[in-house]
């Protein structure tokens, strides 16, 4: 274990290169709808139980299977009425499990990016050649149901390895939802050297985060999403700015809550200058046009402040 | 990280079209037959009220159950809290049901009929359908259970309640919704019709046991007032703007998808404290005042011919 993996370097929020998005946009919005498959009977996994009560855990599994019951649907088209496509953090077992699901994002030109195979499957205790077959299993079944392979990934269940990013930009993956150090895109450091970059997905607007672990009421999450809207929206004038809204259909779409994430979008796509985006696109805006620069001005600072860089 | 890995870990029994067991079908709940209510409603509204015991000494196997004994032994200030429920509030909730011309079930611990025999009294005279509950809220069902322990607890839960009342027990809600990999299965074999200890759907749907299928209610634990008031630290004033708006939203969506269900699980000794029965009122008076809103039970809802056997 190491106290830092050094992913990425130290970079000030301050005076940083300026990103312009499309169309002049001072701020790129995605919303990450996680589309989950949690396994009634997984194999128990030595660092972390993926139930908290004894097999079978009702409460548990049966809250989760109501996001792909009733949930999807609802969030899908709301989402629909704001002319949002989704980013869709996919457990790939989904694709054999709910393919009419699948369909129905691909239909709506959803990207989907990789979130391991199961949500009950983790990262922790696999060897490096097992953690590879689990991230390109996933890579190829989401390929063959949906004909694109994902760009991006999200940890099963925020499990990691020190080498899941290495291995993810080897199997040939662009950006990590991984990583919640900044409000804008980064270049992540890999052993292999490619192009890898984070691209800001919110652990605080993320509903489950809310609504689970900090246990916030649905309009207060609504007000949440304003106010992170609000504030890089105004920081966006200097530099664009990156807003995500994680969700899980079965968290957001419960009837007593859908009207906290109905209002916020309303509010954040009745502005202008707001790029409403995917994560593969908002990466590959960024790589195609900011990260050389970005690269350049992380190293110019790292030396200014008399840091060797890693 | 030292333990060798475990090639179980990368094989998926299950993974195919549908679920990974075979207790009820994969379906979307957008993709079924619309349900007709009966005159024109689009929003079935039922309300459960949970008459249940917490023991002094619980042994919490195998886990402590939500609103349960927390302090070192004897956990005076949770048990007589608990108790309250069924001396004080629910009388306060009864009269509040009644104003509201609700016509609640009671999911009632077997254990209840011994200690408050005056309050089982008063909900047979009512009527209502009475629910079994299990045994006390220690006793949630379990994989630790031989089946032949877990049938007589099932047993002993209905035979009090149906000794009590005069009239069969049909419906079941788990102590804490929770269940050995057998509960369906046996609940069928002892003439259960109904149970809502799983959580994934909005409309009954049917699940599947070794006797035959049960009907699998929705009781939402989300918008339960124990969940957001106790577990959440919710205001009471928002677990009646929750209320409120999901009412709102299951009648917008009824409008297009067919008839919904709005359940509501409630506890006596939390929504039947004097500051807090208001907000009951208050999220009565609004929904009941919906036109599109249809007050009814489980037992109704099952004479349905969406969901007759």
């Amino acid at each position: 274990m190491q106290p830092d993996l050094k992913l990425y370097d130290y970079w000030p929020y301050r005076d940083r290169p300026r990103i312009v998005w499309p169309g002049g946009a001072r701020i790129a919005c995605w919303v990450a709808p996680n589309i989950d498959f949690y396994e009634l009977d997984p194999p128990a996994n030595p660092y972390r139980k993926p139930w908290p009560r004894p097999y079978p855990d009702v409460s548990g599994y049966s809250v989760r299977d109501y996001g792909n019951r009733v949930g999807h649907e609802r969030q899908m088209r709301l989402l629909d009425r704001f002319g949002i496509r989704g980013s869709v953090s996919l457990s790939a077992a989904l694709c054999e499990h709910h393919p009419e699901i699948i369909a129905a994002c691909a239909e709506r030109d959803w990207e989907f990016f990789s979130h391991g195979i199961y949500n009950t499957r983790y990262t922790y205790g696999l060897s490096e050649e097992q953690e590879r077959a689990m991230i390109l299993d996933a890579m190829d079944s989401i390929e063959k149901h949906t004909g694109r392979r994902p760009a991006g990934y999200l940890a099963p269940a925020l499990s990691h390895s020190e080498h899941t990013m290495d291995l993810f930009a080897e199997a040939g993956g662009v950006y990590t939802c991984d990583l919640f150090h900044d409000d804008q895109p980064t270049p992540v450091r890999v052993r292999g050297g490619q192009r890898f970059i984070s691209i800001p997905y919110s652990l605080e607007m993320n509903d489950t985060i809310a609504y689970v672990v900090n246990r916030v009421e649905p309009r207060r999450y609504g007000g949440m999403l304003r106010d992170n809207f609000d504030r890089l929206y105004a920081e966006g004038e200097t530099s664009g700015t990156v807003m995500c809204i994680p969700t899980h259909n079965y968290q957001v779409s419960c009837p007593h809550r859908l009207a906290a994430l109905e209002q916020a979008l309303a509010y954040i796509t009745g502005h202008d200058g707001v790029w409403v985006a995917t994560g593969r696109e908002i990466a590959e805006y960024f790589l195609a046009n900011y990260y050389d620069c970005a690269v350049a001005d992380i190293l110019r600072k790292q030396e200014a402040a008399g840091v060797n860089a890693a | 990280m030292s333990t060798p890995p475990d090639p179980a870990c990368l094989r998926y029994r299950h993974r195919r079209h549908g679920m990974d067991h075979q207790r009820y079908e994969w379906s979307q709940l957008h993709e079924r037959e619309l349900v007709e209510w009966p005159g024109g409603a689009r929003v079935a509204f039922w309300v459960n009220v949970c008459v249940q015991f917490f023991p002094l000494n619980p042994r919490g196997i195998p886990f402590a159950v939500p609103g349960g004994m927390s302090m070192p032994y004897p956990d005076l200030r949770h048990f007589s809290l608990r108790d309250y429920g069924n001396r004080v509030g629910i009388f306060r909730m009864l009269d509040t049901l009644d104003r509201w011309r609700i016509k609640p079930t009671f999911a009632v611990n077997g254990a209840m009929v011994e200690r408050a025999p005056y309050l089982l009294s008063v909900l047979r005279e009512r009527g209502d359908e009475i629910v079994a509950h299990g045994w006390d809220m220690d006793s949630p069902h379990h994989g630790g259970l031989t089946p032949m322990e877990e049938t007589d607890l099932i047993r002993r839960s209905i035979d009090s309640l149906e000794e009590a009342t005069g009239r069969p027990v049909r419906g079941w809600l788990g102590p804490a919704r929770s269940e050995s990999p057998l509960t369906p299965d046996l609940l069928k074999e002892q003439g259960i019709v109904w149970f809502a200890d799983w959580v994934n759907d909005e409309m009954p749907y049917r699940f599947h046991t070794r006797a035959g299928d049960l009907w699998a209610m929705p009781l939402p634990n989300e918008i339960e007032d124990r969940f957001i008031l106790m577990q959440n630290l919710h205001s009471e004033d928002s677990w009646v703007e929750q209320v409120c708006d999901a009412c709102d939203f299951l009648l917008r969506e009824a409008a297009e998808s067919g008839g919904r269900m709005l359940s509501l699980n409630l506890h006596p000794w939390v929504l039947g404290q004097p500051h807090r029965i208001a907000r009951l009122e208050r999220a009565l008076d609004y929904v009941t005042s919906q036109s599109g809103v249809w007050p009814t039970t489980p037992e109704e809802i099952l004479r349905h011919p969406s969901f007759r056997a």
